[in-house]
C-alpha cells in the first residue's frame, strides 16, 4: 500500500494497526449523526451504502492492503456535487428528488481512494448566501451553539427565554460541510467556495478551510455557480489533514478543460521550526469597515507571532479589494443568470404541471423550484447582460477583476510569500440576528475579506486561531501564490501549531463513547 | 433612473422567471444601483478578464467517442418520456404578452 511515509489522520493509523474497524468508526459516525441532527447539517445521510463502503474497506485492512491514508474514513460530501444514486438537491425544490446518475469526479476520487461517503450536507439554496440559512432544508445550526464554551459565555436575556433561541448561524454556504466537520461526525468534507464559501463556514465553526487555487481540482459534477470562480473547497480539522486530502483530490481531469495539465505530486507538509525566510504581507486594505476590534486584535496578534519567529512582515496593498464585492457581484449574477438556465424541468429535477407551451411550462417551473435569491440573482444578472447593459456592467467588471488580481500579481512579484488577513468580520452571530438582513446585504459584508481571492484565483486557507469573548471560534486566512498550495499549507500548519485552538467541548460527543476521538489533545488529528 | 416597465417584462422573458411582487423588483433597483458603484473605478486601458487561467492553453481532448450509451440512466431522472425522447410541450407558442400572462408586473 503507498502510504507514503507519515500518516495523517490519526484514525488511520488507528485503522491500520486495528484499534478500531472501519465499520465500527461508521456506525460511530451515523449513530452521531442522529443524536446531532438538530444541527440540520445532512441533507442526506446514506447509511446503507456508507456501511457497505465501510464493509468493504474492513476486508481491505484485514488482508493488510488499505488503499491508502483514507480508506475507511468517513467523508461527507455538500449537497450540490453530484453522487451517483443519492440524491443531490442543492437545498432547492428544483432538484429535490433529483438522484445524480454520475459521481463528481472529487467525489469519485475519494471513493477510489476507499473514503466512506456518509452523506450529502445542507447548504444556502444553490450556494448562494453566506450564512446556510437560506436552503430548503432550513438552516444550518453551527455545534458551538451547544458548545460548553458558548454557553458558558452567554447570558440569557429573560428566565423564559427558549435557550435555544441564540443559536448561531454557521456561515456559509458549505455551513453544513464545516458542521459536520466541527461536530465530529466526519472526518473531512467536501464543500464549494466562490466568494468565501468554504472559508466563512470554516472559521465561524472553527475547522480548517482550504480553497485551492483555480484550476488545480476538477469542478466536473459540481453544479456550476461562477463557473471562473468556483473550486470544490476542503475542510477538515487540521492542516494535515486537509494536505491529505488535497493530494487525492488535485490534478488534471480531463472531464474539466479548466483544470491545469501541469503534474500534480501529492506532498507531505514539512514540520517547519524556522520560518525567518518567509516575507509576510498584511494588507491593509483588509482592514475593513465593519471589522470588530476582536479579530483586528488577534490579526495584530498573529503578525506579532510571525515577527517574533523571524519572519519578515510587511504592510502591503491591494487597493481594488474596496471593489472586489461590486465586480463579484456582476459576474456572478451574470454567470448565474447563464448557469441556472439548464433548469427548465425537460430533462430533471422539477417540472411543473403546466403544459400550454415549453416557454409557460419553463416558466412555471423556474417559478416553482427557485427561491427568492436565486430568482433575484438571475434577472440581476439577465439585467447587466442586456445589450444597452453589457459594456457597462459586464465587461466593466470583467476590467475590475483584471485590476483586483494584478493587485495580487504586483505584492506577489515585490517578494512577498503568504498574505495574512482575518477571514470575517466578525463571531458568528445569532440566527434571530442574521435573518434581520436580507441575502444580499449579508453576503456583501460577509464576503469582503474572502471574495477577492477567488477573484484572483488564489489558494487561500482559514485556519482556527482562538476563541471570541462570545466562545465562538474566530479564524485568520492565509492567501497564497497560485500553485504554491505546498507553501501556504506549510505555514498554515505552523500557525496551527503555534496557536493551538481549543477544542470544542459539546455534551452529544461526550456521549458517544469515541475512544478514538478522545486522545487527541487538540482539534488537530496529527 | 427606475427600470421601465417594458425592461422588467423584458427581463422576466429572457430570464423565464418572475419578479413575483414589489419586493423583486426593488430587489433588482438595489442591484443596479449597488453595480453602479464600478464606474467609480478607472479601467481605461484595461482589457477584460475571462479568466484567470488566459495565459494558458485550454485542454482539448481527441475527438474520440469514450464513454456513452447511458440512455437509460439520463432518462430515469425526466417526468415526461415516451421511448427515447424527452417528451416538451408545444415549442412554437410565444410566452404571452405582458397584458395576457400571470405577472405582478401587469399592474405596474
Amino acid at each position: 500500500a503507498a502510504w507514503k511515509g507519515g500518516l495523517r489522520f490519526q484514525v488511520s493509523a488507528a485503522l491500520k494497526e486495528g484499534h478500531v474497524t472501519p465499520t465500527e468508526l461508521c456506525q460511530r459516525c451515523l449513530s452521531l449523526i442522529k443524536s446531532t441532527k438538530f444541527l440540520n447539517a445532512y441533507i442526506t445521510v446514506a447509511e446503507e451504502t456508507a456501511l457497505k463502503q465501510a464493509e468493504e474497506s474492513e476486508k481491505r485492512y484485514q488482508r493488510g492492503q488499505p488503499l491508502g491514508v483514507l480508506d475507511g474514513i468517513p467523508i461527507a460530501v455538500k449537497d450540490n456535487f453530484n453522487t451517483a444514486g443519492i440524491e443531490t438537491t442543492c437545498a432547492s425544490n428544483m432538484l429535490k428528488g433529483y438522484v445524480s446518475p454520475y459521481n463528481a469526479t472529487v467525489v469519485q476520487k475519494l471513493l477510489d481512494q476507499g473514503a466512506v461517503l456518509l452523506g450529502k450536507t445542507n447548504l444556502d439554496e444553490f450556494a448562494m448566501g453566506s450564512g446556510s440559512t437560506d436552503g430548503v432544508f432550513g438552516p444550518v445550526r453551527n455545534p458551538w451553539s451547544y458548545s460548553r464554551q458558548y454557553k458558558e459565555k452567554s447570558v440569557p436575556k429573560s428566565h423564559s427565554e427558549d435557550k435555544d433561541a441564540n443559536w448561531v448561524i454557521t456561515g456559509g454556504s458549505s455551513g453544513g460541510s464545516a458542521a459536520a466537520v466541527s461536530s465530529f461526525t466526519c472526518f473531512a468534507a467536501l464543500g464549494s467556495d466562490t466568494g468565501g464559501s468554504t472559508r466563512n463556514p470554516a472559521a465561524h465553526c472553527g475547522v480548517v478551510g482550504l480553497k485551492p487555487t483555480y484550476g488545480l481540482i476538477s469542478r466536473h459534477g459540481l453544479i456550476p455557480l461562477v463557473n471562473s470562480m468556483d473550486v470544490p473547497g476542503i475542510l477538515t480539522r487540521c492542516v494535515d489533514d486537509a494536505a491529505v486530502v488535497l493530494g487525492s483530490l488535485a490534478g488534471h481531469d480531463p472531464k474539466d478543460s479548466t483544470t491545469i495539465q501541469d503534474n500534480f505530486k501529492p506532498f507531505e507538509l514539512p514540520n517547519l521550526t524556522d520560518v525567518s525566510k518567509f516575507l509576510i504581507g498584511i494588507p491593509k486594505e483588509y482592514h475593513a469597515p465593519g471589522l470588530s476590534s476582536e479579530i483586528l486584535a488577534l490579526w495584530s496578534k498573529a503578525a506579532d507571532l510571525f515577527k517574533n519567529a523571524g519572519a519578515k512582515v510587511i504592510e502591503v496593498s491591494l487597493p481594488h479589494t474596496c471593489y472586489s464585492i461590486v465586480c463579484y457581484h456582476v459576474l456572478c449574477t451574470a454567470e448565474v443568470a447563464s448557469n441556472m438556465a439548464r433548469f427548465d424541468g425537460l430533462e430533471y429535477g422539477h417540472r411543473s404541471d403546466v403544459n400550454k407551451s415549453t416557454e409557460s411550462m419553463y416558466a412555471a417551473t423556474r417559478r416553482e423550484g427557485f427561491n427568492d435569491v436565486v430568482r433575484g440573482r438571475i434577472l440581476s444578472g439577465n439585467y447587466f447582460l442586456l445589450k444597452q447593459n453589457y459594456e457597462n456592467y459586464f465587461i466593466k467588471a470583467q476590467k475590475v477583476r483584471r485590476l483586483i488580481a494584478n493587485d495580487f500579481v504586483k505584492v506577489f512579484r515585490s517578494g512577498v510569500d503568504i498574505l495574512l488577513t482575518p477571514t470575517t468580520l466578525s463571531d458568528a452571530v445569532p440566527y434571530m440576528e442574521f435573518i434581520k438582513e436580507d441575502n444580499r446585504t449579508r453576503s456583501t459584508q460577509e464576503d469582503i475579506l474572502t471574495q477577492a481571492a477567488n477573484m484572483a484565483g488564489l489558494p487561500a486557507i482559514n485556519v482556527p486561531t482562538a476563541l471570541s469573548e462570545r466562545g465562538l471560534p474566530v479564524g485568520l486566512q492565509f492567501i497564497g501564490r497560485s500553485f504554491q498550495e505546498k507553501q501556504l499549507l506549510t505555514v498554515a500548519k505552523w500557525f496551527e501549531k503555534q496557536v493551538k485552538f481549543p477544542m470544542i467541548q459539546l455534551e452529544e460527543v461526550k456521549r458517544h463513547d469515541h475512544g478514538v476521538f478522545q486522545h487527541q489533545k487538540s482539534a488537530s488529528f496529527s | 433612473q427606475k427600470v421601465t416597465v417594458e425592461v422588467l417584462d423584458h427581463l422576466e422573458h429572457l430570464a423565464l422567471v418572475d419578479f413575483r411582487d414589489s419586493e423583486g423588483v426593488e430587489r433588482l433597483q438595489k442591484a443596479i444601483q449597488f453595480a453602479d458603484q464600478l464606474h467609480e473605478v478607472n479601467t481605461d486601458g484595461v482589457e477584460p478578464m475571462d479568466s484567470v487561467l488566459e495565459d494558458r492553453c485550454l485542454y482539448l481532448r481527441e475527438d474520440d467517442v469514450t464513454e456513452g450509451n447511458c440512455t437509460k440512466e439520463l432518462l430515469q431522472n425526466a417526468r415526461e418520456k415516451v421511448e427515447e425522447y424527452f417528451v416538451a410541450p408545444p415549442g412554437n407558442i410565444p410566452l404571452p404578452k405582458l397584458e395576457e400572462r400571470e405577472t405582478f408586473l401587469q399592474g405596474s
